[in-house]
């Protein structure tokens, strides 16, 4: 076949993939400038990149521009804020912040900031004491530290213009997430789920910091910000105070329902979506009913933080499923009628297509082998348990799929609107589950389980997957021996990066998935990879490097495996991890040679 | 079983070697610590001690000595390393240090104290809280089962009489999931869509 044939072709099968492609909604992702402010690129969380001048034909001419060492020790899961000419990091506790000059030789640091957290905050940390990322607002640096406090600093100079206290370590609350700034709001959620705490989402303001609206996951209607403008789909959603009846008495002021995931902006709709976490404690007789309003996904006013509504993707959460993952924004043909959702590759092992507007589950695929849930009830909304799968006390429960951090976890999934297909960075396996009872007793662990965790069908304990989201199965997937804890990056160069619990940090070809280029960092990657253009108009990619986060705290916290359930039971997993790597905390960032 | 042992010898040795009497008397002492059983506390010890020490001088009593003394009372001792093994998980010690592998907090059942492994060390990291997340139980928790606490955990290092340790869960690993799995677990299982 002469090859300029075959090219056409090729290019005619892109073109006509890409007319069918689901795009963002545009006011959601404008044009590419070159930075990249907020840690999922876009408030359609697309991280997606259209920089074109590093492409699938001269990756393999990648190479190290610059280097910095981040003085920390523990997991790096942050994404690299840019912003004009300066990078911001920020690190795992101690939470310190770097802003590094672009336009000069090796990046030396502008300024750096010392939040200096109260160092027992690390004791409540459940899996690893992580930080996921900033961002660049308006002239300022959006961050939150360990022990519960959101700060905000002068982006040129690095003064602190706020620091706002929103937890307390002795209820077990710490943050780890990224805050997102919406309308001139700070979006703020707690993380302690295995420590009883009662999860939030608070709003402040981005110029002073006062508290502008908290939305709890649990209790009365008026502490969820539920009000007459909540218009659920389902049934299972509608009812007085849910977020109370459907807890034994008084169990919802302990019951998790945290935000320490994701969230995503449609201006348009003037809607912001995130999840919640999952109930505590892990062990599910201790709290019969569907605890509303943890493990799933609400919609709420932008402005008013009110529910609009709200899809329990895991109600009466059997496994630790929470459901913080991306949402991400897409406007698809989905039955020949154009469609506003989001799409959502959840812990459990389901992908999940969801019309943004109303809440109704469009389709619910799996994506990763699950025999926990037999399948997604699409008149209901509701998953359907395998009863033989159920946790029950006084039993180990065998061969659970997936596991506690489920077929993928926080680690966010990018989208090409140029392939239509969504890259998904996930895991592989399987658990033993013994529930037992957890006593609450404040600023401790309230988890009720022992669980161990194994490689799953296969053995290859990771999975790189590139799920086509119109055609609703996988396009094509790279079997990765260790679980990926790391998040991804597509660009408009036909390429896509993530990188390996191991430190290798790869570039596939984003249509077939083959191996473009690769690069052994220091330490093992969990953190999320970015890409921007330079003050020097070069395209750039930037990764952190530094083992940990749950699946790698068997490296970052010195744990022995010897005990199966170290780690709450992922330690078993990854036991050969403490060989292949060592900690580390090192930003790299990659051109092409000049 | 090796009581019986020990002084079913004692008659017929005795002409040729006084070790094996020595080991044998030892062995049948250790064996009466074993099993022996305080439902309550030695007087002076019922009470927590002060939540926080600055100084080496504490007045009106537990002196450093007066500790390690209390120390050996319960070292060793089966029945409270196997009440220090229920109390791990009754007071969520175990959510953060796993059954001995560690999570959030340090493993316990390595070589590695980061602030000392005696177990009047341990003791005292339990009352009074470390600054990098170990959280004060001093108040909350009865002297007498810290100490309890404090013995498991130095039995989780292998310290102690084995025949006195608690013994190990094995109960939630198979050999089979020691390694990978070849074989898929529900060959019905790969990815399906349920419409």
């Amino acid at each position: 076949m002469p090859a300029r044939w075959f090219a056409s072709i090729a290019a005619a099968l892109m073109a006509s993939s890409a007319a069918a492609a689901p795009t963002p909604p545009p006011a959601a992702a404008p044009q590419d400038d070159g930075n990249w402010a907020m840690p999922a690129k876009n408030y359609a969380s697309t991280r997606f990149s259209e920089l074109t001048e590093i492409t699938s034909d001269n990756v393999a001419k990648l190479q190290v521009a610059a280097t910095f060492s981040t003085g920390a020790l523990r997991g790096h899961e942050a994404a690299p804020i840019v912003f004009g000419d300066t990078m911001y990091v920020v690190t795992p506790f101690p939470n310190r912040v770097f802003a590094l000059d672009l336009t000069k030789p090796g990046l030396p640091a502008k300024w750096s900031y010392d939040p200096k957290p109260v160092p027992a905050a690390q004791g409540i940390a459940c899996c690893d004491v992580v930080n996921r990322g900033a961002q660049y607002y308006d002239g300022a640096i959006y961050f939150a530290t360990l022990d519960g406090q959101a700060i905000a600093l002068d982006a040129a100079t690095g003064a602190e213009r706020w620091r706002v206290k929103l937890g307390d370590i002795n209820k077990g609350e710490t943050i780890t997430m990224a805050p997102l700034v919406v309308k001139g709001k700070v979006l703020v959620g707690n993380s302690g789920g295995e420590y009883g705490v009662r999860g939030w989402l608070t709003a402040l303001d981005a110029k002073t910091g006062a508290q502008v609206w908290r939305a709890y996951s649990t209790g009365p209607d008026k502490d969820v910000l539920i009000g007459p403008k909540f218009a659920p789909f389902y049934p299972a959603e509608k009812g007085q105070d849910l977020g109370v009846k459907t807890w034994p008495p008084e169990a919802w002021r302990i019951g998790g329902g945290t935000m320490w995931g994701w969230i995503s902006f449609d201006p348009e709709l003037n809607l912001i979506y995130h999840g919640t976490a999952n109930p505590g404690p892990w062990n599910p007789e201790q709290r019969p009913g569907d605890n509303k309003w943890t493990g799933g996904i609400f919609a709420r006013d932008a402005d008013t933080g009110e529910a609009r509504w709200f899809y329990q993707s895991v109600p009466h959460d059997l496994f630790d499923h929470d459901a913080i993952n991306e949402l991400v924004l897409l406007d698809a043909q989905i039955d020949g009628k154009p469609r506003k959702v989001l799409v959502r590759p959840e812990r459990n092992g389901f992908l999940y297509v969801i019309d943004r507007t109303s809440g109704e589950v469009l389709s619910a695929d799996a994506y990763s082998h699950v025999n926990s849930t037999l399948g997604i009830d699409l008149k209901s909304g509701r998953p359907i348990h395998n009863p033989e799968k159920e946790p029950k006390l006084g039993q180990v429960v065998r061969d659970i799929c997936p596991t506690a951090p489920g077929a993928k976890d926080w680690n966010p999934s990018a989208y090409s609107p140029q392939t239509g297909l969504l890259y998904i960075p996930h895991i592989n396996l399987c658990m033993n589950w013994e529930s037992l009872e957890a006593n609450y007793i404040a600023g401790t662990p309230y988890v009720g389980a022992n669980t161990v965790s194994f490689a799953g069908p296969g053995g290859n304990r990771g999975e790189f997957l590139a799920w086509d989201i119109v055609q609703r199965k996988p396009a094509w997937s790279v079997k990765e021996d260790l679980p990926l804890w790391s998040g991804a990056l597509a660009t408009a160069g036909n390429l896509v990066f993530y990188g390996t619990l191991d430190g290798v940090f790869k570039a596939l070809d984003a249509r077939t998935g083959e191996l473009k280029w690769q690069f052994k960092t220091g330490s093992g990657i969990v953190g999320q990879p970015i890409s921007y253009r330079g003050p020097d108009g070069r395209q750039y990619i930037a990764i952190l490097s530094g083992v940990g986060g749950w699946m790698g705290a068997i490296v970052s916290g010195e744990l022995d495996a010897r005990d199966p359930t170290a780690a709450l039971g992922v330690a078993n997993a990854v036991k050969d991890l403490p060989q292949r790597t060592t900690k580390g905390g090192m930003l790299y960032v990659f051109a092409l040679p000049r | 079983m090796r009581r019986a042992t020990g002084y079913g010898r004692r008659a017929t040795v005795r002409s040729r070697s006084l070790l094996p009497v020595a080991v044998a008397t030892v062995v049948a002492l250790a064996a009466c610590h074993r099993e022996n059983r305080h439902f309550t506390a030695p007087p002076g010890t019922e009470l927590s001690p002060p939540q926080q020490s600055m100084s080496g001088l504490v007045a009106g009593g537990e002196s450093v000595e007066f500790r390690k003394q209390q120390g050996k009372e319960y070292e060793g001792n089966a029945y409270h390393m196997g009440e220090g093994k229920r109390l791990f998980q009754w007071f969520n010690c175990s959510g953060c240090h796993a059954n001995g592998g560690g999570g959030s907090g340090p493993a316990l059942m390595d070589d590695r104290w980061i602030y000392g492994g005696e177990i009047d060390e341990i003791y005292l990291t339990i009352v009074q809280g470390r600054p990098n997340g170990m959280p004060a139980f001093g108040g909350k928790i009865p002297s007498q089962q810290i100490w309890q606490l404090a013995a498991y955990v130095r039995s989780m290092g292998g310290h102690g009489p084995k025949s006195a340790r608690p013994g190990r869960d094995d109960h939630m690993q198979r050999d089979s999931e020691q390694g990978r799995r070849d074989q898929p677990i529900n060959p019905a299982a790969p990815p399906s869509s349920t419409d």
